[in-house]
């Protein structure tokens, strides 16, 4: 496997989250940017794989560079995709940015088999000291202003695991990320401290009929019925650091 | 240029039964065929398109209808690709259609004409690639109807093509974009001029029926905003500014209309309108179970594009068909435009659909080339 694709190089942490991605699987990529992790994947590992975004220039780059890409707004979209249609559904640092993350993980859930999220880690003690003294975090994995992040969930690791466990989503392996996107060399379990952000492999495909089913439908169902307001307002609550 | 493509010892069979013993098909071609022949691209036009697709004829000055999209330097570029575009079956300038003489006759067809479906279109488009002598396309390129050709070409010869871009097309027809068809063909076969289709040896035309059909259609092509843009509720002149209402064109958009129905009448045909248009109704290609299979083993790359202010094809149209061939494991991209000009908008230069196309036809050439 090369890291180096083209003279461009992938982002450290795009290098780690590709590594559990088997070789050759379908792959369907949430935000997908420019869309470097699916040119990776497709030329070098063989998989097969298409790309949601949003932002217009980067829907553009990404179908330049032959990734099949869709301009689709994740939180209200994903139903356009097929139950169990991808082997894998990607979702890198983006969870926080999204409207609604309950939801739309459990979308990612029905789609694939195995869900892979990334999210940067506002409980990270850096950003604890910041809060400490008098300032909202701003930091590597936190590059914006109080005033211009597209951040609109505020979470810690710990928050993210109890909505994993919520929707009956398995966490199979967490790789917690230092501050520079390369693995923590911190223990696992000191995580919510230790690791500015951290990439979960998840076993979902909710059954039907599930508590985790039932639990994402009754949300989808409360916002689609215009209480919207009423999740938003639970998950701000839930995610305060 | 033209080219028989079918004659009387290997006749045309239809999708929906029928043959045509001679088909001739006007076609033109932009750029030169590399000598890998890898970079042909085959442009469908809509439903009142012709061959004449970029540049302008020598002595006119009006360009081809896709002039914004084709040429050196554009999207499509004529320095780099080598482009055909022919004006499909069933039309009136210069390819085989109903107000064709019929050999076995010697008279128009008329009605006699045998009823079209999308692949019927495919059949020629093919007939005319080995004509020329390419075998593999690059892409292929169409908007409206055209991007309808392309998806029946794509879904039964993926094999043909690298590439495929559809752009504010649909893979079938809503209850209202069928409607506005039926008005249309009911203006013109209600149309005394008409004359069961046999108007050419009158010397008659249902060029009222026609005209009406077209200021109608035209309405569909845009949106509430572009007109409200471009004529607002100005007056047509100033003499009928502060008159008293009359039944004239007192509003510069209804004066718009009748200009837009008249300059119709001397470009086309009331048969090949209703031929054509009957051809969109009846387009429903995912219905056949499966549809997909092909090019989901084939994978061409498609780019699928709608623009946002398109109330004729908007993105629910592309929306599906992006759906459906995503499902079959077609690498698909789709873009859905900003733009406030309504349907006719892939004709127009708006940059982020220029960029887009240019994108991604040039990520196809490096593909092939790779």
């Amino acid at each position: 496997m090369r890291r180096r694709l083209r003279g461009e190089r992938l982002r450290r942490d795009l290098w780690l989250l590709s590594s559990l991605i088997p070789d050759g699987a379908r792959v369907l990529d949430l935000g997908c940017g420019h869309g470097s992790l699916l040119s990776h994947l497709i030329r070098e590992r063989g998989c097969r794989g298409t790309g949601v975004e949003i932002d217009p220039d980067s829907v553009l780059a990404a179908i330049g560079r032959s990734v099949p890409v869709i301009e689709l707004d994740i939180d209200v979209d994903l139903g356009d995709f097929a139950d169990h249609s991808y082997d894998v559904v990607v979702l890198s640092r983006t969870l926080q940015a999204i409207q609604r993350p309950r939801e739309v993980l459990w979308e990612m859930a029905r789609i694939a088999p195995r869900v892979i999220v990334s999210m940067p880690n506002f409980a990270y003690w850096r950003n604890r000291l910041r809060l400490l003294f008098g300032n909202a975090p701003v930091s590597r994995d936190l590059p914006y202003e109080w005033y211009d992040s597209p951040n609109v969930h505020f979470g810690s690791l710990d928050d993210l695991e109890a909505l994993f466990a919520d929707l009956g989503l398995r966490v199979v392996r967490c790789l917690p990320l230092s501050a520079h996107n390369d693995r923590s060399f911190w223990p696992v379990r000191l995580r919510n401290w230790a690791a500015g952000a951290a990439l979960y492999e998840l076993a979902g495909q909710p059954k039907s009929g599930s508590d985790a089913d039932a639990a994402g439908r009754a949300a989808a169902d409360a916002a689609h019925v215009g209480g919207e307001g009423a999740v938003v307002r639970k998950s701000r609550r839930r995610g305060r650091v | 240029m033209t080219a028989t493509l079918f004659e009387a010892g290997q006749p045309l069979t239809l999708a929906r039964g029928g043959r045509l013993d001679q088909v001739d098909v006007a076609y033109e071609t932009y750029g030169r065929l590399s000598p890998a022949k890898d970079n042909a691209i085959f442009v469908c036009h809509a439903l009142t398109g012709d061959a004449h697709a970029a540049g302008c004829h020598a002595g006119e000055r009006k360009p081809g209808w896709w002039d914004n999209l084709i040429g050196p330097g554009k999207p499509i570029d004529t320095d780099v690709f080598f482009v055909i575009c022919p004006n499909l079956l069933g039309g009136c300038q210069g390819t085989t259609g109903p107000s064709s003489l019929d050999p076995a006759t010697g008279r128009c067809y008329g009605l006699d004409f045998p009823v079209l479906d999308m692949a019927d279109f495919v059949t020629v488009h093919r007939r005319l690639l080995s004509y020329l002598g390419v075998r593999r396309l690059l892409a292929v390129v169409g908007g409206s109807l055209g991007g309808m050709q392309v998806l029946q070409w794509l879904l039964d010869y993926p094999e043909d093509m690298a590439s495929a871009c559809l752009i504010a097309a649909s893979s079938r027809l809503t209850a209202q974009n069928i409607a506005f068809s039926a008005v249309a063909r009911e203006a013109i076969m209600r149309d005394p001029g008409f004359h069961d289709g046999h108007y050419r040896e009158t010397g008659d035309s249902p060029d009222v029926g026609l005209a009406i059909a077209r200021m109608m259609a035209h309405i569909t092509y845009l949106s509430e905003e572009a007109l409200a843009r471009k004529f607002g509720r100005e007056p047509q002149t100033a003499q009928t500014d502060g008159q008293p209402p009359g039944f004239g064109a007192d509003f510069a958009v209804e004066s718009y209309l009748r200009h837009q129905g008249e300059v119709f009448l001397d470009r086309f045909d009331a048969l090949s309108y209703l031929y054509l248009s009957r051809v969109m109704d009846y387009f429903d290609p995912f219905a056949r179970p499966g549809a997909a299979e092909a090019a989901g083993r084939v994978r061409p790359s498609v780019l699928v594009s709608s623009f946002s202010s398109d109330w004729r094809f908007g993105a629910d149209h592309s929306r599906r068909i992006v759906s459906r061939l995503e499902r079959a494991g077609v690498p698909v991209s789709y873009r859905d435009i900003p733009s406030a000009l309504g349907h006719d908008s892939f004709l127009l230069p708006i940059p982020r659909y220029l960029d887009t196309v240019r994108a991604f036809l040039s990520q196809a050439l490096r593909q092939v080339r790779r």
